[in-house]
Parts: structure tokens; sequence; C-alpha cells
């Protein structure tokens, strides 16, 4: 079964994606749909037997892989709850998105392609989560990578697209160098890359130190931390986060598909699929709680003052992927693995509102262009409030349950890193609240400002090349036009709309329903049955926090609602008084803290000038001058000499290069020299 | 049968065909080449049928006196030869069908030297003979000297002449080498030679006089800039065969001669080679960055990928020598993919600048898929022969030393960089021009080149067993040669871990912890 779960999506790729042609769209998007329809079906037998019946997990063999010395890798597929839980988020999301598409890419020409790169991400990710070794678990790592560059480049004349797509594999390989050393490491210390043997080994490797670029460190604190940059890269932490946002340069359903609801929240199942080996590790603990509260703090910052509806929802996914974080590094991990969860309908849900509003805007992104469309779209409207009121915890929702569980057991959890990462989830749930009801505001309430769009100008003009439409960039304090110029948005149809609703169920009831199965103190051991580090009597305490404690979030729900009721409804003319009021911390923002710039200044650019400098003036300037060029022109000089040189040049020219790589060689063992040379 | 002498004849006997035989036109000429080295494919597919994959050892031994003591026709394979001319085999028809229309000159000439190149490769995989190996290994220049310099690009005789240069050069030392050591030991027989002690301070001078050689055709930093002008100015199929074949030579020569003939010197100067790798794979991947020609590009890839090779061998462990086998492998399928690439765009637009192309997605989609793919091998994408590879490297690298691993492994976001900026360039975006607009995609004869190997690059990465069984005797045999010598010491603060400070028996990992 679970072999037929995760091949189907394959077979439907290779299927569309190399025959699109020949067998026509609408063959090739049936044949997906009904794959993923069918995977989702399967893991929702798959989660009922481990949910209800209490399934014991078990390993389904597939191929040998790679064999070389004492390293074994095969090709196997490990079936517990963990794994459940995430087939089920991934395939439902995945099944959805397919038929969401349907309606979005309609007027798309290569729609079969990008049904089948969708296919074949959700076949990465299946192979991801079901990996039992840690390669196999890269594999489907650099899989969804792949598929994910290709899907945020779909629109491949699109220079923006292209530029976030690259950007986004690129630095996710650098997430990927440290998952590769952890993984080196990993073999080095447990001789094996089997997950169920390193897990069962880990106790048993606290507090042992090897030797890793010459210094003796703790065996386990270094390789949870390696690990973690792969999680960080994948997960869009913070220092490498700047490819997600720029990833809503792809089409809509791919932003809730990958980078919401699946791809994103890889890190956090990777972190804790490997939850016995980061509990050895306090240290290594202490760093993911830290990394995830400031990605939660910073990523809303920024979510404030974004006026792009996609981005605002990305900066709300990498913040919601913080708190996943540090529920991790507090040890709570079926709550990380519950709100990964319930995120999952939530964030899709609103992400694929949010394509509808952008279907019925005619492509406008742009908030400062909406306003008033609830009257116009009253069913995206009333989903996205589903939506918006799960993220933001309303009582009973999906957020409400796996924010607070979240929010305890971090304070339960007592140590000092973890109370101040539940103190700063606070404050973050304030600014989700306010930035959530903001978007909503400003989308939804108020008088149209359709008037100062170019896309709805195009629309209105009858220019239909909304693909190829130049980037629009309005400048940031331009006041904008009021009124609808005459557009009328129009509901998306049903195939948009289905979707919508299921995961509006899920957003609002899927926390009521599995809140005791993921984080009960007894009911969560028993649901993971040991395919995560369930701590129980943490679960427990985190039950017994103070009443201050239990009632804040809420009180942080009101208090963002409020405030953004009060600037973007009462007063709308406040927010650009206060911008104008502060313009160094609102530049600061609005840049995203200067990220991008910053990587641009110290990466890139110099990547470039070294890489020409070396060229010019290494490989051209010494190697060929000092090389055969100049054993040209001296050849060339004078005859005597030259007889002179070619009877002793063997000689003196391998006897030169043997002294100079040898000399070489010692000079490149210091690591200052290396730099030297780097900045030559 | 014998399989391989035949193997290495028949070619010679294509190529004096198509010479001597009257009535010689262009068209027979490439019929026979193409039917030469097909038949030549057949012969290796039943030489790795029959080949025994488990038994140690040399096998098809074929031994001819010829001026013994000093030169006999001694064959014999191992599975890291059987899998090479397995790879030369492969490629050699697809060169061929890949010059069909883009050569219109001296047509007969240019199949006769790719015949000619054929037969001097399988030689120099399957000889067992010290001089043997070196008449083949030496001999492999001459047909390419010709090809570039005859249907090579504007600056053929400059580009002709450095490869010339660099690399005959570099292989004198490796004659005296040679000489000493037949004299010393007594045999001219490989086999003999590779369990023969030579004293550990000769063996240093040894390893020197053959890494001159090696490192020249590997090519390793600094000597590596004969490379980037031999492809550039190389007919594709040159370049097919340059990056698929002959830079495998260098690393067929560390695997043949310096590991198991000077274990201790190996072990000795693993921070010679680990020094000239890491700084390659920056410097290259930094390099190819910033390249305006496709091929320029392609090639100063391969120098950071033949890094990997180098630093694995030099791991000193299984892992690190099977992954660069595998990397000798994968780059040897997937740089000749890439050159047949830009092969199939130069046929169309003559010119190899980035900046012409664009927006070829547009009118080549399948041009795009394949050369999608090939990029993603190149940068190694797991399923891809290229994982393998750059995995089994660095898994084996790591336990040899965290500082040098730590710095390969950054080639694997350069390569990224590099290879999609290139990628992005040339298939995504608009169009530079109406000329590029029009392009037709692949002929059903570039898809019949290109989808091969897109399928050997696949089960590589997929299986890979079916290509590491042949040749996990023979290493393990290399690894015999070296178990317990003593690796180089660092100063302390940069000191590898403890394990790694004699060479430790795959077998028994634990015992020198």
């Amino acid at each position: 079964m679970i072999q037929l779960l995760v091949f189907l999506p394959l077979v439907a790729a290779i299927i569309a994606g190399l025959g699109g042609r020949v067998i026509g769209h609408t063959a090739a998007k049936l044949l997906t749909t009904a794959a993923l329809f069918t995977s989702a079906g399967l893991a929702w037998l798959i989660f009922v037997q481990f949910w209800l019946s209490g399934s014991a997990g078990y390993d389904v063999p597939v191929l040998d892989w790679i064999r070389s010395g004492d390293l074994v890798v095969n090709w196997a597929f490990k079936v517990d709850t963990l794994t459940a839980v995430m087939l089920v988020v991934v395939t439902t999301v995945s099944a959805l998105v397919h038929l969401y598409s349907w309606g979005y890419m309609e007027e798309d020409p290569s729609q079969s392609r990008f049904f089948a790169y969708l296919s074949l991400f959700t076949f990465a990710m299946l192979m991801l989560v079901t990996a039992d070794n840690l390669v196999q678990m890269f594999m489907g790592w650099e899989g969804v990578g792949l598929a994910s560059y290709l899907l945020i480049g779909f629109w491949y004349t699109k220079p923006t697209a292209n530029a976030a797509a690259i950007k986004a594999f690129v630095v996710n390989r650098v997430g990927d160098f440290g998952f590769s050393l952890g993984i080196f490491g990993t073999f080095l210390a447990f001789g094996t890359v089997s997950i169920p043997a390193i897990l069962a080994a880990a106790p048993g490797m606290q507090g042992t130190t090897f030797s890793f670029l010459g210094a003796q460190v703790d065996v386990m604190t270094t390789l949870c931390l390696l690990l973690f940059v792969g999680a960080m890269g994948k997960s869009a932490q913070l220092g490498l986060h700047t490819w997600l946002p720029d990833a809503m340069e792809g089409p809509t359903p791919v932003s809730a598909l990958i980078h919401a609801a699946t791809m994103v929240t890889a890190g956090v199942f990777m972190v804790c699929r490997l939850s016995p080996m980061f509990e050895t590790s306090a240290t290594a603990q202490a760093v993911v709680t830290y990394v995830g509260a400031a990605t939660a703090l910073f990523a809303a910052s920024v979510a404030i003052v974004q006026t792009d509806i996609k981005r605002v929802i990305a900066y709300s996914t990498c913040s919601q992927l913080g708190y996943m974080f540090f529920a991790a590094g507090s040890g709570a991990y079926g709550a990380a693995m519950f709100h990964l969860f319930t995120h999952a309908f939530f964030k899709a849900l609103l992400f694929l509102g949010a394509g509808s509003v952008i279907h019925a805007m005619h492509h406008e992104q742009d908030m400062r262009f909406y306003g008033g469309l609830r009257k116009h779209i009253p069913i995206t409207f009333a989903l996205m409030t589903v939506g918006t009121l799960a993220l933001t915890g309303f009582f009973f929702t999906a957020g409400y349950y796996s924010k607070d569980a979240i929010l305890e057991a971090a304070y339960a959890n007592g140590s000092i890193h973890a109370v101040v990462a539940s103190l700063v989830g606070l404050v973050v749930a304030a600014m989700t609240s306010f930035y959530s009801w903001r978007l909503v505001f400003l989308t939804f309430f108020g008088a149209p400002r359709w008037a100062g769009s170019e896309h709805i100008q195009h629309a209105l003009h009858g220019a239909h090349d909304h693909e190829d439409a130049p980037v629009h960039e309005p400048a940031p304090h331009a006041e904008p036009a009021t009124g609808t110029a005459g557009y009328h948005p129009h509901e998306s149809p049903w195939t948009m709309l289905l979707p919508l609703f299921v995961l509006g169920a899920g957003a609002l009831f899927a926390g009521l329903l599995f809140h005791t199965a993921f984080v009960g103190p007894e009911t969560g051991a028993e649901f993971w049955r040991g395919s995560l580090a369930f701590r129980g009597a943490l679960m427990e305490a985190a039950e017994h926090v103070p009443s201050w404690m239990v009632a804040a979030p809420s009180v942080a729900f009101f208090a963002g609602l409020g405030l953004a009721w009060f600037y973007y409804l009462a007063k709308p003319e406040l927010p650009a008084r206060i911008a104008a009021a502060m313009p160094g911390l609102y530049a600061f923002l609005t840049h995203k803290w200067y990220f991008d710039e910053l990587y641009d200044a110290i990466f890139v650019q110099p990547a470039f000038a070294i890489g020409r400098f070396l060229w010019v003036r290494g490989d051209q300037g010494i190697i060929d001058r000092f090389g055969p060029d100049g054993v040209a022109g001296a050849v060339r000089g004078s005859a005597v000499l030259a007889r002179r040189f070619q009877s002793g040049y063997v000689y003196t020219y391998a006897l030169v290069m043997i002294v100079g790589v040898a000399a070489a060689a010692a000079f490149f063992l210091v690591p200052h020299s290396l730099m030297a040379v780097g900045g030559r | 049968m014998p399989l391989l002498s035949l193997m290495i004849l028949l070619p010679v006997l294509a190529a004096l065909v198509i010479f001597i035989l009257p009535g010689g036109d262009a068209q027979r000429a490439r019929v026979i080449a193409l039917g030469t080295t097909l038949v030549e494919f057949g012969l290796g597919l039943l030489l790795w049928r029959d080949y025994a994959t488990d038994a140690p050892g040399f096998q098809f031994v074929e031994k001819l006196d010829l001026f013994a003591p000093y030169l006999s026709w001694h064959l014999g394979i191992d599975g890291i030869a059987l899998m090479l001319i397995m790879l030369s085999v492969f490629l050699m028809p697809l060169c061929i069908l890949a010059s069909w229309t883009s050569i219109q000159k001296r047509v007969p000439e240019y199949m006769a030297a790719f015949l000619l190149m054929e037969t001097l490769m399988i030689g120099t995989f399957a000889a067992r003979d010290l001089f043997l190996f070196y008449l083949f290994f030496e001999g492999g220049l001459i047909p390419m000297f010709l090809i570039i310099g005859i249907w090579g690009g504007g600056r053929r005789i400059y580009a002709s002449y450095k490869f010339f240069l660099y690399t005959l050069l570099g292989s004198v030392l490796m004659l005296l080498a040679m000489i000493y050591m037949a004299g010393v030991a007594q045999t001219t027989d490989i086999g003999e030679l590779s369990r023969f002690d030579f004293a550990p301070d000769v063996q240093i001078w040894l390893f020197l006089a053959f890494f001159a050689s090696f490192a020249v055709k590997m090519p390793m930093w600094p000597v590596h800039t004969w490379l980037p002008d031999a492809h550039v100015e190389a007919p594709t199929a040159g370049s097919v065969i340059l990056a698929g074949v002959l830079l495998k030579l260098g690393g067929y020569g560390f695997v043949r001669f310096s590991l198991p003939m000077f274990p201790d010197a190996s072990a000795h100067l693993i921070w010679l080679v680990f020094g000239l790798s890491m700084v390659a794979v920056v410097y290259t991947s930094l390099v190819a960055l910033v390249q305006s020609d496709m091929k320029k590009l392609i090639a100063y890839s391969s120098v950071a990928h033949m890094a990997f090779v180098t630093a694995g061998l030099f791991a000193l462990n299984t892992q690190g020598i099977e992954g660069s086998l595998m990397m000798m492998l994968s780059h040897g399928l997937v740089s000749a993919a890439l050159f047949l690439c830009v092969g199939v765009v130069y046929d169309r637009l003559h010119t190899r600048e980035i900046a012409r192309y664009g927006g070829l997605a547009n009118n080549m989609p399948r041009y795009a898929l394949l050369f999608m793919f090939f990029t993603m091998a190149s940068v190694g994408l797991p399923a891809t022969s290229g994982f393998i590879a750059e995995f089994l490297v660095l898994i084996g690298l790591y336990q040899t030393s965290t500082w040098a691993t730590l710095v390969m492994t950054t080639g694997i976001i350069l390569g990224a960089a590099y290879m999609l900026w290139l990628y992005r360039r040339v298939v995504f975006g608009t169009a530079a021009g109406d000329d590029t607009r029009a392009m037709h995609d692949l002929s059903t004869r570039e898809v019949v080149i290109l989808a091969p190997i897109a399928a050997a690059v696949l089960w590589m990465g997929i299986y890979p067993a079916s290509f590491q069984a042949p040749m996990k005797p023979a290493i393990a045999a290399i690894m015999t040669r070296l178990d317990g010598r003593e690796l180089a010491t660092l100063p302390t603060w940069l000191s590898f871990s403890s394990r790694a400070a004699v060479v430790a028996d795959p077998a028994t990992p634990e015992a020198a912890r």
C-alpha cells in the first residue's frame, strides 16, 4: 500500500510530464489529480490505522541503493505515526491543490507541465517523510528542492521568477551543505545512516567527543547543529530565510502546497524524526529554540509592513515555522507536529484564498489596490476569515489548540531559553493577529481602491497577457487612487472553492478533533508510540501553567485584532503617518532587516568579483603567462636561448612544478592563506 | 577468443579500410566508423557479461612477448579497467553520430582519428605491461592533437599546442620513473609491480614523477589551463572524448600506479593532493561562475569535479576510492552529455556565447528537459549518478579530514550556482534574437544520442550496484596495499580524527578507533 501511495504520483508525473503533449492537458490533469486523490485516500487509511487501531510501525524495503565498505543505504519506507501524520498532510493538501489548479491555471498554455511538477514534488516529499535512513531523506530533501525550483520558475520568461528560483535552490544548498556534513559525521560516529539504528544508539553517545576541524567537540551537539543547518535552509529560518518570500514568484497553488503546508515544514519534521538525537544535547536544543523564537519575531515584524498579499502570508509562514522550532527545542515535539498539522490546513487555506482573491483581481497582488471585496467575492471572504481566525488562534479553532500547546509547553519547560521563547511567542501572537487582520481589513473592507492597479487597467482594456505583464512595482508612498474603475471581480469556479471548503473545515475542527491525540500527556504517548521523543511529563506540566499564561494568547488575539481594526478601519490614515514619523524603522522593516542587501554585498558580488579576478589574474595572468605562454615566448625569442631552454626545459618545468605544488599545498594548509587567496 | 586484442585492433583495421580502400567518400567513412564503434560496444557488453564479478585479479589475460623483458603485448583487465572500457565504447558511437552532419571537412581522416583514439583508450585501460601502458597512454595525445588542430575552432593551433605541451612534458618524468622501476623490480608487469615494495623514500620521488603526469592529465589546479582552451577549440565530439574519457586517464593512473605501487608515499602526501583539490574546487567553481562561453564554463566545472576524484582517491578508504571511480564514470557521462548539449545549439547558431541564447524552453522543450536533467546530474542531485559519486567521495574524505571535506563540500553550493546560472541564461528568459527563437527542437538523431546517456545516468543514480560490483574486488586489493600505512601528520590544531592516523581496513573500522 505504501509503495502504491508513494509511486503513484511519480508515475503520474512522468506520464504527464513526458507525454503531456501527446495525451493533452485534460488527460494529464485528470491523471495526476486522480493519482493524488488515490494517494490521499491511502494515506488516510494508514493514518486511521495508527490513530484508532494502534497499528505498530513497520519498515518496507524496496531496493538496495548504495553499498560501500561498511556503508549500507537502502531504498526503504519507514511507516509509523509520525510518517502517517506527514502522509496525510502532504497528500491531502497536494490533492486539493491539484484540484484547485484546474481553475487557477485554466488559461495557462503549459498546464500539463505544471501538474507534472506538482506530482513530482509530491513524490519527492513522500520519499522524504517515509525515509528510513538519512540519505534517502536527503534524496527527498533535494528532490523537493528541485520541484520547488522548477515551480518557482514556472513562468520562465519572467526574470524575477528565474532569479527567485535560483535563489531558492542555492540558499537551500547552503542548508544542504550543513545537512551533508551532518550525515557524514553521523556515519563517522555511528557507523550507519539508518535512522532507527542512530536513534537507538544516540543516548549512549551523549557526552562523547570527537575531532571536528581539529577541535575536540561534543559529538551529539555537533551533529545536531549540522543537521539543523539543513532544517534551517528548508524551513526558512532566520539567516537562511531569504529565499521564501521571493518564492512567491511561483503560481499561488505552489505557494500553498510547497511554501506553506509541506516542503517548508520538512525541517520541523526532520527535527522531530531525529528528536531522540536532539534530546541528548541541551546546547543544540537551546540553539533550536532561540533560532525558532528569533525567526518568529523577525518574520512577524516584517509581515506587518508588507503590501503584497502573498508576501504577508509568506512571512507569516516563516514566523509560524519559528513557533514549531521553538516548540521542538523546548522538547514539545508533539506540539510542534500538532502545529505543523493544523498550520497545513489554515495556511494552505489562506494561500488558496489569496489565490482566489488574486484570480478575482486579475493577478493584482498589492493589497493597497484591494478594498471592499467582501461584497464581490463573499465565499472567498468567508473562508479567508476562517483561515485568519485559525491562524490568529480564535477560540476552538485549530490554531487555538496548537499555538496554546506550544506556548504552554515552552513555558512549562522551565529552562531559560524555553521561557524566553514562550514570552516572545506571546508577543508574536499579538503581531500575528495584527498583520493577519490587517490583511483581511485591507482586502475585504473599506472602499475599493482598484483604480490604481495596472493589472485592473489591463483587464479593463482587454489585455490578457498577465503572465508576461511587467512586474508591477508602485512607489512606496504612492497615493493609491480610489474607486472601482468599473471593474467587476468575479467569484472563482467550484474547482477552486471546493478545496477551500475542505481546508476550512480542517482549519476549524482539526484542533478540536486531534489535540488529545497529538499533545495529551498520556494519550499523546500512546498516539506517537515512540515515533518521536514524546515527553509526557512536560505535556502534563503544560496543563498546569499559571492562569495568566492560559489567558495570554487570547488577550494577544484580541489586542492584535483591536489594533488592526483601529489602524485600518477606524483611522486608515494613521499607518502612513506613523511610517512617515519613523522612516528609519519603517525602511528597516520594509527592507526585511536588509538581509538581501547584506548577502548580496558579502556573498554574491564577491563571488563574481573573485571569480573574475582568479580567471583574469590567476589563470591568464600568472599560470598561462609563466607556464605555456612564457615558454612559447622564450622559444620564439632566440634560437640559441631556445635550445638551451629546451634542453633544460623539461627538467626545469617539471621541477618547478613539483616544487610549486608542494609549496602551494603546504601553504594552503594554513586557513589564513586560504583567505588570502580568496581575497587576492 | 582474445577479446581485448580484438577490441584494440578492430578500430585500427577499420581506420585502414577507410583510408586505403578506393572509392572512399565521406558517407562511407561515417558508416564504417559507426558500424565499427557499435561492434566495439557490443564486444564491450560481451566483456562485461563474461567478466567474473567477484573474482580478484586480472581477467581476459593475454600475453605475447614482443621485446621481452622490455615490452610485451600483455593485456588484462580488472573491474576498474572494465568499467572505463565500457565508458569509452559507450561514448564512441555517440561521438560518431554527433559528428554526422557537423563535420564536413576531411571526413575520412576525422573518422580514422576517432577510431585510432578508441584503440588507444581501450589499450590504455587493458595494458598490463608498464611500457605498453605508456605507449597507449601517451599515444592518445596524437589523435586528440590532430582532432583539435585540424577540425578545431579559430584558435585551434594555440589550443592544440598548449594541450600537447602540458600533457607531454608531464609524462616525461613518468617515463624516467618507469625505467627506474623496471630496473629495480626486474619486471614490467603492472600486477607484480603493484605488489613490489619500493623503499619509502624512493616511493616519494617515484610518486612525484607519476604525479607530474597524472596531475596534468586530470587536470589538477594549477596545471589545468590547457583544458578550457582545448575544449573551446575542439569539435563537439572531441570535447566529448576529452571530458568523457581522456580526463579519466589521470585518475586511472592514480588508482593503477600511485596508490598500490607507492602506498607509503600516497599516505604521506595526502595533503599535497587535498591542498590542490581544495583550491581547485573553490577556485575553478568561482571562475566557472563568470564565464561567458558555454564550453569554458563546463570545462572549468570539469576541473572542479576532477578535484573530487583526487580528493576521494587520497581519502585512502573504500568509500573515498569507490566514490572517485563513480565520479569518473558519472562525470564521463554527464560532462559528455553537457558538451553534446552545447554542440546541439552550436550546430544551429554557431556560437558558444551564452548571451546569444535564452528562452530555448519555448522553442526547444525536449532540449530544455534533457539539458535540465544533465544540469541536475552535474550538481549531484540524488537519484542521478553525480550524487552517488559526490556523496561517497565526501563521506570517505570526512573520515580522513574534516577540514578538506568542509572545503570540498562548498562545491555543492557553488556547483549549483554556476550550473543553474548557465541554464537560466540559455534556456529560460527570453530569446536574444530572432535566430535564437527560430532554432528547432532536437532531431531524432540528437535524441538518440542523448537519451541513452540519460538512461545510464539515472541507472547509476538509482541502482549503482551494477556499476560498483565489478570494481569492488579491485578496490579491496588496493585497500589491502594501503592498510596500515602511516598518514601524514599535521600541526595538532589542524589534526584530523585520530582514527585516521593510519589507513584503516574498511572491514574493521573499530580497530583503528
